[in-house]
């Protein structure tokens, strides 16, 4: 569905719409929840210190101890979290690679308010596939990608799977 | 992963390094401004001791709390316990009242083992030191603590040394250490060596000046008199003299090697205060990685639990 030059693409608009709703990168943080929404965010991070002229790094967010499905599935392994500024005050930009459900990113809501007090939170996702279980929405969106429940997106990234593309698998023809 | 945790030795090399990575992440959240996280919330863990402990019941207490699950102290003393319930009669109350997990310290080798064979409980059993038998959690926060001064244990050198006879946690460090893959040596007088520890995966030696040369790290067990009937060695200064851990004996150890002891420590027998105070000793961070490693423990074994209910259903 995306390939690797629709993907930069997008990451790039993405980063221009972030930096064009918060006026500058001063007081925005990135964070990426595991896995690929890391290096989705980082990548986002190097435009933006391309844009800016500054260096600006991402972070990361584990949310699986947030999750309210832990004990629907076998023990999870725990990804890293590593913030890189206080979020005391900031805007915090969530950066994942689907969004679906949007449990992924309750439970990153929770997770933020833990590290603290940020003055808004804000959610970049590479593909919206719709189904909402939950009142989430996304403020910046790489593709909408409707699809049915059968279906599955796979979004791959080069830092992680050797190869940047997003898939629909499964469902009917 | 496993479901209960009853003996270090349970544990193959995958699950243990996935215990040690993430009491990792663990770690970092007692650096954050709330320490807490509200993955076992609604889920009960019950510390059933039977025998006296500080660190270790503590230690479980603030792993369980800082991960939201409500925790129930039965410590024997103050307990019908005392006026002579055994172990089935307590856990089948701990059943009754919905214990999830029951963290256990028994006296008696192998009590945890009937408690999670007996099915008298269908919660997660922890052994938190049985008898001289195991002490899985102390295994694995040693693991941690050598994890984080020297790397990859793959090829290490850990030099065990004092009351192995007694010691649930040498018998632990040695099952966990070799599965890790690092090179466990024993040292104690042969009194305090236990039969058949030639079938154990370590070397063993008499000689503790012999072995201090090329130990990644050392860990001085503690003479456990109140388990001793019998007279082990001539005199307590004669011991302190051949297998404590002294400021000499400190300084021929190499550079990057790192002093542990599991507490509580005998002040001048097996260790003395000078090297106990030392910046060469790891034992007060030892407590701190414990509660990391209970943390990361507790969930790995309580989360995902509806699989493992589904297993034995």
């Amino acid at each position: 569905m995306l390939d690797e030059r629709d993907i930069a693409r997008a990451l790039t608009r993405i980063t221009h719409e972030i930096l064009e709703r918060n006026r500058d990168s001063e007081g925005v943080v990135i964070l990426g929840i595991p896995t690929r929404g890391v290096h989705l965010a980082r990548r986002i991070a190097a435009r933006m210190s391309e844009v800016e002229g500054r260096t600006i790094t991402a972070g990361s967010l584990d949310v699986t101890m947030f999750r309210d499905d832990l004990r629907l599935k076998p023990a999870r392994a725990i990804g890293r979290t590593e913030v890189p500024e206080d979020v005391d005050g900031k805007v915090v930009v969530l950066v994942d690679d689907v969004l679906f459900s949007g449990r992924t990113i309750r439970a990153a809501l929770d997770a933020v308010s833990e590290l603290g007090r940020p003055k808004a939170v804000q959610l970049a996702v590479l593909v919206d596939r719709g189904h909402r279980e939950l009142p989430i929405r996304a403020d910046f969106v790489g593709k909408n990608l409707p699809t049915s429940l059968a279906e599955k997106v796979k979004v791959r990234v080069a830092e992680h799977d050797d190869a940047d593309h997003v898939t629909i698998e499964g469902g009917a023809a | 992963m496993i479901k209960h945790l009853l003996s270090a030795g349970d544990l193959s090399r995958e699950d243990a390094t996935q215990i040690l990575d993430t009491a990792e992440e663990m770690l970092s959240i007692a650096k954050r401004p709330i320490k807490k996280l509200p993955t076992l919330r609604g889920l009960t863990v019950v510390n059933l001791f039977f025998e006296d402990s500080t660190r270790t019941r503590i230690s479980f207490e603030a792993a369980a709390k800082r991960l939201s699950a409500d925790v129930i102290n039965f410590s024997a003393k103050g307990s019908s316990a005392s006026k002579g319930e055994g172990l089935k009669d307590t856990a089948l109350t701990l059943e009754a009242m919905g214990a999830d997990a029951v963290v256990v310290r028994h006296h008696a080798s192998g009590a945890p083992h009937r408690l999670a064979e007996a099915g008298w409980t269908r919660g997660v059993v922890v052994n938190a030191g049985d008898g001289t038998h195991e002490h899985p959690t102390q295994a694995l926060l040693d693991a941690f603590t050598m994890r984080r001064h020297l790397g990859d244990l793959d090829g290490r050198r850990i030099t065990i040394v004092g009351d192995v006879l007694h010691s649930r946690v040498a018998r632990s460090n040695a099952l966990l250490l070799h599965t890790l893959g690092a090179k466990v040596t024993l040292v104690a007088p042969p009194t305090l060596l236990p039969v058949g520890v030639e079938q154990w995966p370590v070397d063993t030696s008499y000689d503790l000046d012999a072995s201090l040369e090329g130990a990644d790290a050392v860990m001085m067990l503690r003479v456990q008199r109140e388990r001793m009937n019998a007279s082990f060695f001539p005199s307590a200064r004669e011991y302190s003299r051949r297998y404590g851990m002294d400021a000499a004996r400190m300084g021929r150890l190499a550079d990057h090697a790192v002093v542990m002891h599991p507490g509580p420590m005998n002040r001048g027998m097996e260790i003395s205060a000078d090297v106990a105070d030392s910046d060469r000793s790891v034992i007060v961070e030892q407590v701190t990685n414990g509660v990391a490693v209970r943390m990361a423990v507790l969930y790995l074994l309580l989360s995902g639990r509806q699989d493992h209910t589904e297993e034995s259903a």
